[in-house]
């Protein structure tokens, strides 16, 4: 098929700018050259690291078996491309097509792709979060403060916040032989993300590696000594804890500052965007030439009922980019819709946990295989009357299955047996996720967007 | 040599763990942790790892001359 005469030409010499050096933006950038884009290609990134790995922070970083800034990510090919690194955007102009750095130049592009991901909320009150010991985790760096402080032994770290990020350094710790606290506003960790029923059996976990762990309070205050060093911590439920160490980690705020005033659908939820990847702007009208992927994206998804999803997802981070290359240098009817269906792991007290679907969307929840007693168990989570999202304990080889029954709309629960079904196994059970107007650190996937909820559809990914 | 496994993909089977033990490693049961950046003398065990790897979770770079390195810096192309 014959490329219309400008498309032509973008592939051959036009600019695409990538603004967010990391995971989304160079999987995007190899697409680009893979799929025969021979223009200029510049990447823009605040860090002034190239791309880099973020999941082994709080794994094998954290632990001390990989030393700090030994993650970046491997190249697939050859990018030839432009760096920007150490430069951030400040300012979009769509009309002039150009973005501003922070060192007051400017790049002109023909297609540009957003990529800038999420921070670390930071600890709210400032002059508590720029205690010395209060820390966050996003970045190599984040790692590098902590990892040093780690190693030199705290007498106790309080770690604020037991979603996925929080229960791994909580897990890290205990590996390291520290005493840990973890403080959560919800009943249980991981309720925000998996509800409640599970939540259970990762507060066990936590339990049995020896987590002092605390559901149901907040912390109110961080106190520091004369020198300004982290000492205490006080606690909703009047307690106070002696900590050196605090770890905030309280979820992500989306990189979106930067596009105020541009006129792109962005804000603290992330930049809307169509299937496709093209970014909405604030009319709500899809522009053609600017592209957004990864944690910063919110989608539609029509497995979801057509909601908008965040996901700071790994997988989703280069799925997503690699639709939103080839739909950057693609005529309309070779584009591809991004329809990954969610996945995502966590490693913490020596368990594999896998994800599947939206489990936070789902009202019922049911084991499947194996037993939570055992923290070795499959569970699958319905959503009025259909498998919406499957959780694993160590048992990831079930995952594949639950995703095609996901895919395929299949009723919930299932109605034939599986392979090592228990009696737990055999009624659903409410999932037990938290009233979600009532904030909780960050499930890690967001929906959000009214839908036709009834919709039943039919999933055949390409 | 940098090395990424994609941990969506990676099913625990071990295999790399056996055939590059200093690099990658079991965690319990079946989740897996390997090291990010292992030293070149490692390449052979790695890529036989690779290459084991029965759901192909393992990328590294410059494997069988397919991808190869990048530089980074204004000098890259520019
Ligand atoms: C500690 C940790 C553990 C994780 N563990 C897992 C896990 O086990 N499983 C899993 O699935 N996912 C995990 N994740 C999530 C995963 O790392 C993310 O989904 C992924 O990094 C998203 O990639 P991204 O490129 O979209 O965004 P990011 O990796 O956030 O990259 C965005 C980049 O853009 C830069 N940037 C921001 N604003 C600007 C600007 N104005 N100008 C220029 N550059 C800018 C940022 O500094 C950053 O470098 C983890 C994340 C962290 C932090
Ligand atoms: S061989 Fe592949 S599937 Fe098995 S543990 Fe290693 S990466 Fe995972």
């Amino acid at each position: 098929m014959a490329l219309d005469g400008s498309l032509e030409r973008l592939r051959r010499e036009g600019h695409i700018v990538v603004v967010g050096a990391s995971l989304a933006g160079l999987r995007a950038a190899e697409t680009l050259r893979e799929e025969g884009f021979t223009g200029t290609l510049t990447m823009i990134g605040d860090e002034p690291y190239e791309p880099y790995d973020r999941p082994p922070l709080s794994k094998q970083v954290l632990l001390g078996l990989v030393p700090v800034g030994q993650t970046a990510l491997p190249r697939r090919r050859t990018l030839d491309a432009r760096w920007r690194l150490g430069a951030a955007a400040t300012a979009l102009d769509m009309a002039a097509k150009r973005v501003t750095l922070a060192d007051g130049t400017s790049v002109e592009y023909d297609r540009l792709l957003i990529t800038t991901g999420v921070r670390s909320r930071p600890w709210p009150n400032e002059l508590e979060a720029g205690l010395d010991g209060v820390f966050v985790l996003r970045t190599t760096d984040d790692a590098a403060r902590l990892v040093g402080r780690l190693r030199a032994g705290p007498r106790r770290v309080l770690v604020i916040g037991a979603g996925f990020t929080g229960s791994e350094i909580a897990s890290v710790c205990r590996e390291r032989e520290l005493p840990v606290t973890v403080a959560e506003r919800g009943p249980a960790p991981l309720v925000g993300a998996l509800g409640g029923v599970i939540g259970e059996v990762a507060a066990e976990l936590q339990h049995q590696y020896g987590v002092d762990l605390r559901c149901g309070v907040m912390v109110t205050g961080l106190e520091g000594d004369g020198a300004g060093r982290l000492r205490r911590a006080h606690f909703s439920d009047g307690a106070a804890l002696d900590a050196e160490v605090a770890v905030v980690a309280l979820g992500a705020t989306r990189n979106t500052e930067w596009l105020a005033g541009s006129g792109l659908a962005a804000g603290p939820r992330g930049i809307a965007c169509d299937a496709g990847c093209r970014a909405f702007d604030v009319r709500g009208i899809v522009s053609d030439d600017v592209f957004v992927a990864g944690d910063v994206a919110r989608s539609p998804h029509p497995l979801f009922g057509y909601q908008f999803l965040s996901l700071e997802h790994w997988g989703n981070a280069v799925a997503q980019a690699e639709v939103a290359a080839h739909n950057m240098i693609s005529p309309g009817e070779r584009r591809r819709p991004h329809l990954w269906t969610p996945y995502f792991w966590s490693a913490q007290f020596g368990v594999n946990i896998k994800s599947v679907g939206v489990p936070n969307m789902a009202d019922q929840i049911l084991v499947g295989q194996g037993s939570l007693s055992e923290h070795r168990f499959t569970a699958a989570y319905g959503y009025q009357g259909r498998v919406i999202a499957a959780v694993a304990f160590d048992q990831a080889k079930w995952l594949e299955f639950y995703q095609r029954q996901i895919e395929q709309a299949a009723p919930f629960p299932l109605p034939f047996t599986t392979v090592d079904r228990r009696t737990e196994g055999m009624r659903p059970v409410p999932a037990g996720f938290p009233d979600p107007s009532v904030p909780t650190h960050g499930p890690e996937v967001t929906v959000s967007g009214h839908s036709p909820t009834d919709q039943r559809v039919t999933f055949t990914p390409a | 040599m940098r090395v990424v496994v994609d941990l969506n993909r990676c099913q625990g089977y071990a295999q790399c763990a056996f055939l590059a033990p200093d690099v990658f490693a079991m965690h319990g049961e079946e989740a897996l942790l390997y090291d990010a950046r292992p030293d070149d003398t490692r390449r052979a065990d790695v890529l036989r790892a690779v290459a084991a790897c029965p759901v192909r979770a393992i990328t590294v770079e410059g494997a069988g001359g397919r991808w190869t390195a990048d530089r980074v810096g204004a000098s890259d192309g520019a």
